[in-house]
């Protein structure tokens, strides 16, 4: 894994437990979509975050991005709407995932002519999420999920001490959902994901959090999520 | 802010035009124009390609001035582009685009004398101007996101090559292929002040009275321009360059002095009492360059202008329909399109320079190429939106439907491109000066041609701040009548080439 950037002082603060977020309210411009949000992820948890769009899922993770960075925790990102660059190939999406490590001439380099260990090791997360084909296309003339396998490698890619993704399985078939949810927990010592398939959620996580309506509805251990709880975040 | 009602705004630049009407010089005294225009038809239909190889040489020429002076704006505008935020950046955009490519060229003739330099310069200069704020504007559009993801420690390079650029190329490459039609036409109204391009070629011929020839020219001009789209492929651009390099690099021209550009810029435009070491005669010398050289060509300038951009405008008005096809029918909208691409193909310059020859001088030619030209280029924006309207499956044909529903669904892109245009016919109007019109770019020529060149860049500065103000109060004028609301481009067209070259 690749350096971070993380002081002494935090890494105490984070061997023992993340807080994360403490009674902020979060939401855009005006009114809060969520208040009084108080969150702490200790390290090695796997959190899926549950809920209906437009229940703040997405609010709470920018809040969550943010605070993380503030800590100065190194965090690999796997945004809704991916944010890749269309026009560059799966491989230099990929690379994408390090280029803060270094500086400009290098990536300028590097985005004429991988050197070859950048390339081989782009290579291998893309083999990763089963892309090895298509690491010289176009983002843009991939499909849906195949574009969000690149976004997913990316993270991988970049590494860190926390992924925070937001329905980064939602375009990929069940059965390579659940694959790549494996290689996401391999990946990263501390998860929080935004899922919209609640199998993957209890095969994934160990805790989850339902939101309904921009308020905790629960936060529990995984175990503990029953048919009335789900019944009373979705119906 | 108070808003303003498109009718009321018509119907102003209708008044103004009326008032102008009276103190426009359009006397056509002492030429007989049907004799002029038999001879230039007869020519025009029989064209005479005999003198092909001269012909060529002035195609290829204009090609190349062409393709050089885009590639070398577009680079220039490029690296401005991302800075386009800094003050100190859009002040030199606005200042270089704000003077006319031919403008450009005459300082640049006294500069390089008649070379290369003179012409590929003469387009690079104002084209980076617009270079610089479009492709700003193509970035501004291009998505986000993908650059925030790189985070806060990215630094400003990689985040701008990785991350911004690769997303707003695309519509770069279209731009600045649209933009090398521009530069074709540039390119051959610069052959009339001297360079070895189309526009030499026409103006000797017609000086030698080989009509024949002329046609020719003509006809190899619009085929040039109708073509542009065919052979200037982005996978070719490499190709063309070097061919343009190899052409230009042919090009033999006599050598100016030593110094040349060291002198013109530190003494022959520093102001002649200030040269004279005589800094209290510089107000008077200001008054007298003012009055008798920068009010008349203004007010000239102003005048052409405004009937020009009201012939325009009743040239678009009409000619929107003539391109729908639910008005004119297959026939009568192809027929449309071939009359409007005709007009549209050649510069606003050469048509009044053709003008000139029936009519003879007068602000007339110059206010019916202006107003031609212009009214094409709407009437082809207006023409290809109405054809995208959706209308309802019983909705009326021909005359009614123009009447009933083109006209009163794009009288607001109608109202805003003639506002767009309206900075552009000025400069226009300007530049026909040298054509001899008395307007601001006659002032010009004529200090340039006494070699008073410190007058000339006093003009020439007058100029662009007039262009500048018009541009400003169209702007105002666009807000006000909710411009920015309308839609002025049909679907797919890159920003900026709205309103055309």
């Amino acid at each position: 894994m690749p350096p971070s950037s993380r002081s002494p002082a935090i890494w105490i603060c984070w061997s023992n437990l993340l807080q994360l977020l403490d009674g902020a309210d979060l939401g855009y411009g005006g009114a809060p979509v969520l208040s009084g949000v108080r969150l702490h992820v200790a390290p090695g948890e796997r959190v899926a975050l549950l809920g209906r769009s437009g229940s703040g899922k997405s609010t709470l993770l920018a809040a969550l991005h943010r605070a993380a960075l503030a800590r100065g925790l190194r965090v690999a990102l796997v945004p809704q709407d991916t944010a890749l660059v269309p026009q560059l190939s799966a491989l230099r999406n990929v690379l994408m995932g390090r280029l803060d490590d270094h500086g400009a001439w290098r990536n300028l380099r590097t985005l004429i002519r991988p050197a070859a260990p950048d390339r081989a090791a782009a290579l291998a997360d893309l083999a990763r999420v089963g892309l090895t084909p298509e690491a010289d296309r176009a983002v843009e003339g991939l499909s849906g999920g195949q574009a969000q396998r690149v976004a997913l490698a990316r993270a991988i890619h970049r590494g860190g001490d926390l992924i925070l993704g937001d329905e980064p399985l939602s375009a990929v078939d069940p059965r390579q959902a659940e694959a790549l949810a494996a290689l996401i927990r391999g990946a990263f010592p501390t998860a929080i994901l935004a899922l919209h398939d609640v199998a993957i959620a209890r095969a994934f996580a160990t805790r989850v959090i339902g939101l309904r309506q921009g308020a905790f509805l629960f936060d529990l251990p995984v175990a503990e999520l029953d048919a009335a709880r789900i019944e009373a975040l979705y119906g | 802010m108070a808003s303003l009602s498109r009718l009321g705004v018509v119907a102003g630049f209708l008044a103004v035009a009326v008032l102008c009407l009276p103190l426009a010089d359009l006397a056509t005294a002492g030429h007989d124009p049907w004799a002029t225009l038999a001879r230039m038809g007869r020519g025009f239909l029989s064209p005479d390609f005999s003198a092909i190889e001269q012909i060529a040489r002035a195609v290829a020429l204009t090609v190349a001035f062409a393709v050089a002076g885009v590639a070398l704006g577009g680079i220039a505008g490029l690296a401005m582009a991302p800075f386009y935020r800094w003050r100190m950046v859009r002040g030199l955009a606005i200042a270089l685009r704000s003077v006319h490519e031919l403008f450009w060229a005459l300082l640049l003739l006294q500069v390089f004398g008649i070379s290369i330099w003179s012409g590929v310069l003469a387009i690079a200069l104002p084209y980076s101007g617009i270079f610089a704020k479009v492709l700003s504007e193509i970035l501004d559009e291009a998505d986000r996101r993908p650059a925030d993801w790189l985070g806060p420690r990215a630094d400003p390079l990689t985040r701008f090559l990785w991350a911004r650029l690769p997303l707003a190329v695309p519509q770069m490459v279209t731009y600045a292929l649209y933009r090398v039609e521009c530069g074709l036409r540039s390119s051959a109204v610069l052959g009339f002040i001297g360079l070895p391009t189309l526009g030499f070629q026409l103006d000797t011929f017609f000086r030698q009275g080989e009509y024949g020839a002329a046609g020719a020219v003509m006809a190899i001009y619009i085929a040039l321009i109708a073509t542009v789209r065919l052979w200037m492929r982005p996978r070719a651009v490499l190709l063309w360059l070097v061919a343009s390099a190899v052409m230009l690099a042919q090009v033999t021209s006599p050598p100016m002095g030593q110094g040349a550009l060291w002198r013109f810029l530190s003494q022959d435009i520093i102001p002649a009492p200030l040269r004279r070491g005589d800094p209290a005669a510089l107000w008077p010398w200001l008054w007298d360059l003012t009055t008798t050289a920068i009010l008349p060509g203004l007010a000239a300038t102003l005048i052409v202008a405004q009937l020009a951009l009201v012939l325009a405008g009743a040239v678009a008005f009409l000619g929107q329909a003539l391109i729908a096809r639910r008005v004119t029918g297959r026939v009568g909208a192809a027929a449309g399109h071939l009359l409007l691409v005709i007009l549209r193909s050649f510069p606003e310059y050469m048509l009044a320079y053709l003008f000139l020859q029936v009519w003879g001088p007068s602000m007339l030619p110059a206010i019916l190429a202006l107003g031609l030209h212009n009214g094409a280029i709407i009437a082809h924006l207006l023409g290809c939106q109405a054809d995208g309207l959706r209308l309802r499956a019983d909705a009326p044909r021909g005359l009614t439907l123009w009447g009933w529903e083109i006209v009163p669904r794009l009288f607001g892109p109608f109202v805003a491109l003639c506002l767009y245009r309206w900075e552009i016919i000025i400069r226009e109007s300007a530049i026909m000066g040298i054509l001899g019109i008395a307007t601001l770019g006659f002032y010009l020529d004529d200090a340039i041609g006494e070699l008073r060149l410190d007058r000339a860049i006093v003009i020439l500065a007058a100029t662009a701040l007039v262009t500048v103000g018009i541009d400003a109060l169209s702007r105002a004028i666009r807000a006000r009548i909710g411009a920015g609301r309308v839609q002025v481009a049909p679907a797919g067209t890159a920003p900026g080439q709205a309103t055309g070259c």
